[in-house]
């Protein structure tokens, strides 16, 4: 039986990532892999491309990881995961070791998942190897000090999409990884948000329960390259739901569907207002890009919503 | 644990850590600035707050929210922002200790 997913059985749960981890205070990162190794009661093998979450966890001779964990480079955490499903499988139908029903799941940052890992990514899923991979997004390459990726929306200030007379920050707008996932033609892609914890851990359970690759792409606020305060995390991720800038959603094989739909779809300003990294945008000469930003987010919920089947 | 001086030949090859989860010995708590307080009576013990704590760093025993951890809290402040029925409060480091 399962561990239901009610708050007052999951917190005896032993904790996979420990407390004594050096990310930053308020950082959206560790709450987001504390709810999927939650939600998962197997036991689990972890690969975690370079990025925030494993440069944090891992300063040496210290670990937060109380569960088998493998760092590996920029690129190749999908590939990584890939090696050690395919050995473990290996291994048990030559009877040298017991099926103990282990989970393979990966981690990347934006930036190790995007840009850097996409091609290891993609042949991760192509192949169908049974793991599950997971972008915790923050939407820039926040390790290294806020460079712009390929997760980085239109307009928003990073250290190499810098606000002036030249640019009024990033000019172009984020991909679509999730659908890029979708088309895979995988058994399980979905988007999540850690405020809706149970969506999030329901989600981890289908993934890893899928019969082959899945993907998630999850919403990771970073309150230094986000520019809020340290106790919005879970609120500002709330926002991008609520204004359909994230929209919650799960493809389950081919089949798309909204696992949340808000009563009412508030405007992008409300996202956009408690983050310095947009601050530029509310000033007379750069309004048109809150207007661009909600004209797309516009039609790909328009997109999305027809896609699920569901009334406007 | 391995002292983190020890020359090439004493460390485990490949610098890998062979204690799981040893961070726990190491404390981030005097990161903080301002600490939360939680109101027992006010509390609903909803456990919201264990959730959504980026440091694992909310006590609970027996399904009760009892305290924080504060040998880890860096106090981000997030468990009294969420927390739905307003029971925690954050208070200047140096308030709190002083009381």
């Amino acid at each position: 039986m399962a561990t239901a997913l009610k708050l007052k059985e999951l917190y005896k749960k032993e904790d996979r990532l420990t407390p004594g981890h050096r990310l930053c205070a308020g950082c959206a990162a560790p709450i987001i892999v504390r709810q999927i190794l939650t939600a998962i009661d197997e036991p689990v093998v972890l690969a975690n491309a370079t990025g925030c979450l494993e440069v944090s966890t891992t300063i040496y001779p210290y670990t937060a990881w109380d569960v088998p964990w493998i760092h590996t480079a920029f690129e190749t955490a999908a590939s990584t995961i890939s090696g050690v499903e395919t050995m473990y499988r290996s291994l048990v139908k030559q009877g040298k070791i017991e099926d103990r029903g282990i989970k393979f799941v990966a981690f990347g940052g934006d930036g190790g998942t995007y840009d850097i890992g996409i091609q290891a990514l993609s042949g991760m899923m192509e192949r169908g190897h049974k793991a599950l991979y997971v972008c915790y997004n923050n939407e820039a390459y926040m390790n290294t000090g806020i460079q712009r990726s390929g997760a980085t929306p239109l307009g928003a200030w990073t250290t190499t999409s810098p606000v002036g007379r030249v640019i009024p920050g990033k000019p172009r707008p984020r991909k679509d990884l999730t659908a890029i996932a979708a088309a895979h033609d995988i058994p399980y892609a979905a988007q999540a948000a850690p405020h809706k914890w149970r969506d999030l851990m329901k989600k981890v359970r289908k993934a890893v329960a899928a019969n082959g690759a899945s993907f998630m792409n999850v919403l990771s606020s970073c309150n230094r390259g986000w520019r809020h305060e340290t106790d919005q995390t879970i609120e500002v991720t709330r926002l991008a739901v609520e204004t359909c800038y994230w929209p919650l959603y799960e493809v389950e094989d081919g089949e798309w569907k909204l696992t949340y739909r808000p009563k009412e779809k508030l405007p992008i300003e409300e996202f956009l207002k408690p983050q310095g990294r947009f601050r530029h945008l509310f000033s007379e000469e750069n309004k048109h890009i809150i207007g661009q930003l909600q004209t797309g987010v516009d039609r790909k919920w328009r997109k999305l919503l027809e896609r699920c089947g569901e009334e406007e | 644990m391995v002292n983190p001086n020890a020359g090439w030949k004493e460390i485990p090859w490949g610098g890998k850590i062979v204690e799981a989860g040893n961070a726990r010995e190491y404390e981030t708590g005097s990161w903080r600035a301002q600490q939360p307080v939680v109101d027992q009576e006010t509390c609903i013990n909803c456990l919201e707050c264990w959730v959504f704590c980026p440091d694992v760093s909310i006590d609970v025993k027996d399904g009760e929210m009892v305290g924080f951890h504060l040998r880890f809290c860096k106090g981000c402040g997030i468990c009294a922002s969420i927390c739905p029925v307003e029971a925690i409060t954050m208070v200047a480091e140096a308030e709190a200790e002083g009381s």
